[in-house]
């Protein structure tokens, strides 16, 4: 759930615009104005303001923000301001040409969105750079990694909830074998995990644990150090609960020596209008200590004030 | 009576049923065993059997099909086009039709009217495309068949003339390594036919052309599906054309007949228009004519009209 707060009547999206103009006049930017607009209208509101302000002022909002504004607090607000088809297309965009094994934006993308959510990113991306996701995805990874990324940003998964428990069973059996025999990129454990149901997934998975004994990421620990083997179990716990897996990646932004800012910038401004609400639950559960408190503690100035507005106090 | 054997042996030769005719005979024979009888002993389609003339098994075989081909044109053109692919690669996948209509299928459609394939299979058939081709095929083209069903291609102009050109090498390389490593396997060939653009697969294999004289479709003629893949990324109209022009052939069967249909309908309202122009220019004819000769009935009607006469 959205873990925005918003007023109970909307200004005009004009009226809007006139107050993010007053905040970029003169020497100087009222960022706190900018604040309390836009960390608190929803997203259909805030494209309505883009229009407006464009049409208004002539300008491009986010051309106008990239002049006023500097460093964390601006890439927060770009992103946020845009809408999530081309946020994502431009988070993908930016990890593509220089993808490496530790980069996990392509796999929130794929499977952390529903599938609609996933080709209006693809169409945003088409649109904006001219070239097709998978396309660029396929240039610029290769071996394993490509073998393993271009089905799952490709797929289009059924979402239906029903589960075929024999293919389940034998499934699970598949991947077992595999990874006894380390033939952790083989085309049957990448076929079942870029092409099943999410619902025959956690049937697999569940059934891996009743046939094997240990979770499925148990056994693809068992070497630290392989960088496919991460990138695997990032994949499986994503598809298994894509609010505690976005958890761990805030989680570990904020304990990262100096924080991850790219990290937390993306999971918040990406989420707050959709899950934000479980993964606050889940991190206070796993940390006894508030999210909001965390990015308090954690990180300074408008970008600091910017999160905690789309993060939302707690009760 | 002669003009009426001819006529009934003509109304069941060719694809489809020559129902008026049929009907006439049927009208003007009536009250008339005799004829009937008559037409019996000298048919091939009737074989003497002790103190009757039994109708041949294959004749009827061929009377269910030849009278369903009407059938199952209005069916299919009153389906939406994204249930009529849906099924279609559904009946690849799970009754063992060729495959090479999958093939057709991904790389001729838009990447909308693919991507709508791909929400009607959802619907009708609980699975993904891609899943079910993944688990299903077991040939080494399984890899490029996934691919080129997931396929979301970019459907711009943009072109980037260098990486179409390096594009075009390395698929000449694959050619050049085949006695090593099935061209179908090779994971740069698949990258690129299964994720490039239509338009910058055009520049490529233009650029193919200029750097080793013959042309891509040539040199990939003898590959199992790639064959079929660069034809129908490379000139969809010139790979359709042939398509129709096989179920015209003597030694058509059943998977060449049923495709006339197939494409005649599913291309009716896309580039129908192009096919027949290509179509005589390959093979020195009208389509319309060759429809004419070659189909009967409602079902030649039904041809002609999507065609347009």
């Amino acid at each position: 759930m959205s873990t925005l707060t918003i007023p109970g009547s909307l200004p005009s999206p004009a009226d809007d615009c006139e107050q993010l103009h007053k905040a970029f006049q003169g020497w100087g930017t009222n960022e706190g104005l900018i604040i309390s607009v836009l960390a608190h209208r929803p997203a259909a509101h805030r494209r309505e303001i883009r229009r407006a302000y464009a049409e208004i002022y002539g300008e491009d909002l986010l051309k106008s923000l990239d002049k006023e504004l500097t460093r964390d607090f601006e890439r927060a607000v770009l992103l946020w301001v845009m809408d999530a088809a081309e946020r994502d297309a431009v988070l993908a965009n930016e990890v593509v040409r220089k993808w490496s094994p530790g980069n996990r934006v392509l796999i929130e993308i794929a499977v952390a969105r529903t599938a609609d959510q996933l080709f209006a990113a693809k169409r945003a991306y088409q649109a904006r750079f001219k070239r097709s996701l998978e396309e660029d995805v396929a240039a610029h990874t290769n071996g394993d990694f490509r073998k393993l990324l271009v089905p799952l940003v490709s797929s289009y998964r059924y979402e239906g909830s029903e589960v075929n428990t024999s293919l389940a069973k034998s499934e699970a059996k598949m991947l077992h074998e595999k990874i006894k025999g380390k033939d952790y990129s083989d085309e049957e454990v990448i076929r079942i995990l870029t092409t099943r149901s999410k619902a025959q997934l956690l049937a697999t998975f569940n059934d891996y644990k009743n046939q094997f004994g240990n979770p499925i990421n148990k056994d693809l620990k068992s070497d630290p150090k392989n960088e496919f083997l991460s990138v695997l179990r990032a994949i499986i716990r994503c598809i298994t609960c894509p609010e505690r897996y976005l958890e761990k990646v805030i989680r570990l932004a904020i304990n990262k020596m100096g924080t991850d800012e790219g990290a937390l910038t993306r999971v918040i401004t990406t989420r707050a209008e959709v899950d934000m609400k479980q993964i606050k639950e889940l991190y206070y559960k796993r940390n006894n200590v508030t999210l909001y408190r965390s990015v308090k503690k954690d990180t300074t100035g408008d970008y600091e004030d910017f999160l905690l507005a789309l993060i939302g106090h707690d009760d | 009576m002669a003009e009426e054997h001819e006529a009934l042996t003509g109304a069941f030769s060719g694809l489809g049923v020559d129902e008026s005719s049929l009907l006439s005979v049927i009208t003007q024979w009536r009250k008339q065993p005799e004829k009937r009888q008559g037409f019996r002993s000298s048919s091939p389609f009737f074989k003497p059997h002790g103190s009757f003339e039994r109708c041949e098994d294959d004749f009827v075989r061929s009377l269910k099909v030849e009278f369903a081909r009407f059938k199952n044109i209005t069916v299919l053109w009153a389906m939406h086009p994204w249930e009529r692919d849906a099924r279609w690669i559904h009946h690849v996948l799970h009754k063992a039709h060729p495959f090479n209509i999958v093939v057709e299928i991904a790389c001729t459609r838009s990447s909308d009217e693919l991507l709508g394939a791909r929400k009607a299979y959802h619907a009708l058939f609980h699975h993904s495309i891609e899943e079910d081709v993944a688990y299903r095929v077991k040939e080494n083209y399984c890899n490029l068949l996934v691919g080129l069903v997931s396929a979301y291609r970019y459907e711009g102009s943009r072109v980037d003339d260098d990486v179409a050109k390096s594009e075009a090498k390395a698929l000449g390389h694959a050619i050049k390594s085949a006695g090593t490593e099935d061209p179908v396997e090779n994971y740069e060939v698949i990258r690129i036919l299964t994720t490039r653009s239509k338009a910058h697969l055009k520049e490529t294999f233009r650029h193919y052309n200029g750097l080793y004289g013959k042309s891509i479709e040539q040199d990939f003629a003898g590959e199992s599906c790639l064959g079929e893949t660069v034809q129908c990324l490379g000139s969809s109209a010139s790979y359709f054309s042939k398509v129709i022009d096989k179920a015209f052939r003597e030694e058509a069967d059943k998977n060449a007949k049923d495709a006339l249909t197939r494409v005649v309908v599913s291309r009716s309202d896309v580039d129908i228009e192009e096919i027949k122009a290509v179509y005589e220019q390959q093979h020195k004819a009208k389509l319309e004519d060759k429809i004419v000769k070659n189909t009967r009935g409602n079902y030649r009607d039904a041809l002609l009209s999507l065609v347009g006469v």
